[in-house]
């Protein structure tokens, strides 16, 4: 018997490092394929990193290449912050809806509702975004280019609900009963409970749904490629078209040369993204435990 | 002589679901005294304190009545609203529930949502209302710090604090000292005499000689009915109700 505990406690240990090392890996593996930008000395010459932070226009098959990454940064700002401007609201006011002002039953359809749509297949919300979204949009508000960073961030949007909305969910919901009572007994209604005691209770909660949101936002591929009109333009107008850090890997990698200076400089990006996501979470994670703290007074 | 009542329960009858809870309840809580209602568990005391400030209500699938009257107007028939029903009548609960805020905060949350005072006077209330329960000298160095840090005793008078700030007449306790050690269930029961001065008491107890040691009156309930209410000292050494003297005297309970 206990020979069969050891072996079980052994297999999931095991399972557990797996997954760290699978992750340090991936890395390991980016982070080597990126290395040559500052090591190989012709790929340096192709590709400095003064050009690569210092300059505006990524062209990396064109006959003189340029391989400026300040157009693909933008693009993935400008697409990530809408998608976060227009689906944050949406999912957090839908979180506080359905944990304190919903009947039983509207609960019970709303939340696997919402969480459906994190099963949607991003292709299949670009494919929405490309087709109709981008056309309705553009005959409403008659904008020049019909796919753009607006058009992306909206269809965006859609794959950042689910999560920011489940995860604020749960921290509402967790919010013990008791300090409900306590407002109710005071003479709050049920807003001012929810908007004066609930929020700020689940509030580390609800700002670890937004950080989550922002790395899937972030890391979204396929609908920024569909919807997003792909295009590397250093622009602030949201209605130009744009091109995201994500996008331009799956666009390029497979037809670059390996061992090429455009290949590691895609490496680089996703170096980048990888980098980007992690602070943010590490950042994310750091703020929520401090705010916890101080909410519980340790 | 007893003096006017404040809170009045008439024929009162409450059911979660189908089963009865509360069954013919008659009872008049005098102004500006404190009320004990003992009885064994189950027995439908906290109800009937849940009752009077219209806290059943958050409960899905209850009915009621009969009638609840506080200072003669009925709380459920004259379409009194809740809020401006539980202002006046508040609750302090079993276990210390104050916001995940910060001291300050608990105390002006009332003042704030009804409107009553800002600035300087919000200032000077929240004030008050801490040295009511004299809790101001041990928190007024650091009201910005979360509530949660205090201790569980330091707790529960700045729930009640917190109550005061929205200046209630009465203030209903559901064991508020069950989850306090016996020094700060002694500094609440003083407290709690204290306060009986501006405010009518009601509170629920498990604890015999809590009621007896802090209470004028008392209700004992058994099963849903009030098998006897009269003055605490009279209730306990002469009793009318054989059931109150097996209980009191421990036979059970």
């Amino acid at each position: 018997m206990r020979w069969v505990e050891r072996c079980i406690e052994t297999t999931i240990r095991a399972s557990a490092f797996t997954v760290i090392l699978a992750l340090v890996l991936i890395f390991v593996f980016i982070g080597k394929e990126a290395l040559p930008i500052l090591t190989s000395p012709s790929v340096r010459q192709e590709a400095s990193l003064r050009q690569l932070f210092g300059t505006i226009v990524w062209q990396p098959v064109s006959t003189v290449p340029q391989y400026g990454l300040l157009p693909l940064l933008l693009g993935t700002l400008k697409v990530t912050v809408i998608a976060l401007l227009v689906g944050g609201p949406l999912a957090l006011s839908a979180a506080l809806f359905t944990s304190e002002f919903a009947p039983p039953w509207v609960r019970e359809v709303l939340k696997p509702s919402v969480e459906l749509l994190a099963g949607i297949p991003s292709v299949v919300l670009g494919f929405f975004a490309l087709m109709v979204l981008a056309s309705w949009l553009q005959s409403v508000f008659g904008w020049t280019y019909r796919l753009n960073a607006v058009n992306a961030g909206i269809a965006l949007a859609f794959a950042v609900i689910p999560i920011v909305y489940t995860v604020a969910e749960d921290a509402l919901t967790s919010v013990p009963r008791s300090y409900r009572e306590g407002s109710i007994a005071m003479g709050a209604d049920a807003w001012q409970t929810a908007w004066r005691v609930v929020v700020p209770a689940a509030f580390p909660g609800i700002f670890a749904a937004c950080v989550l949101g922002f790395g899937r936002a972030i890391g979204e591929t396929m609908i920024v490629l569909m919807a997003s009109g792909n295009a590397p333009i250093f622009s602030a107008a949201l209605t130009d078209s744009a091109r995201s850090l994500s996008a331009t890997i799956a666009a390029e990698l497979g037809e670059v040369v390996v061992g090429s200076a455009p290949y590691h400089v895609l490496f680089l990006i996703g170096s980048l993204l990888f980098v980007l996501t992690f602070l943010t979470n590490l950042a994310g994670h750091w703020f929520v435990t401090r705010l916890r703290e101080k909410l519980e007074g340790r | 002589m007893t003096p006017k009542p404040k809170l009045e329960a008439r024929q009162l009858h409450f059911f979660y679901g189908t089963f009865a809870a509360l069954k013919g309840i008659n009872l008049a809580v005098p102004a500006g005294t404190i009320t004990a209602i003992i009885g064994p568990s189950g027995c439908g005391k906290s109800t009937l304190l849940r009752v009077f400030n219209r806290m059943n209500e958050i409960i899905p699938d209850v009915h009621l009545s009969g009638d609840v009257l506080l200072e003669g107007v009925s709380i459920y028939q004259d379409g009194l609203a809740s809020t401006t029903l539980r202002k006046r009548v508040g609750m302090v609960f079993q276990r210390p529930n104050p916001f995940p805020l910060s001291i300050f905060e608990n105390v002006a949350y009332g003042p704030r949502i009804h409107g009553l005072a800002r600035g300087d006077s919000l200032r000077r209330l929240v004030e008050e209302s801490l040295q009511a329960t004299h809790l101001w000298d041990e928190v007024k160095d650091r009201l910005s710090q979360s509530a949660l840090s205090l201790l569980p005793e330091q707790q529960q008078r700045l729930c009640i604090s917190r109550l005061l700030a929205v200046q209630p007449e009465v203030l209903l306790l559901d064991e508020p000292c069950s989850a306090l050690d016996p020094a700060a269930t002694q500094q609440i029961e003083e407290l709690m005499r204290e306060l009986t001065a501006r405010y009518t008491l009601v509170i629920v107890t498990h604890n015999m000689q809590q009621a007896a040691r802090v209470s004028e009156f008392t209700a004992y309930m058994l099963l849903g009915e009030l098998a006897e209410f009269g003055k605490t000292a009279e209730l306990f050494t002469n009793p009318r109700d054989p059931r109150t003297e097996e209980y009191i005297t421990g036979r059970f309970g």
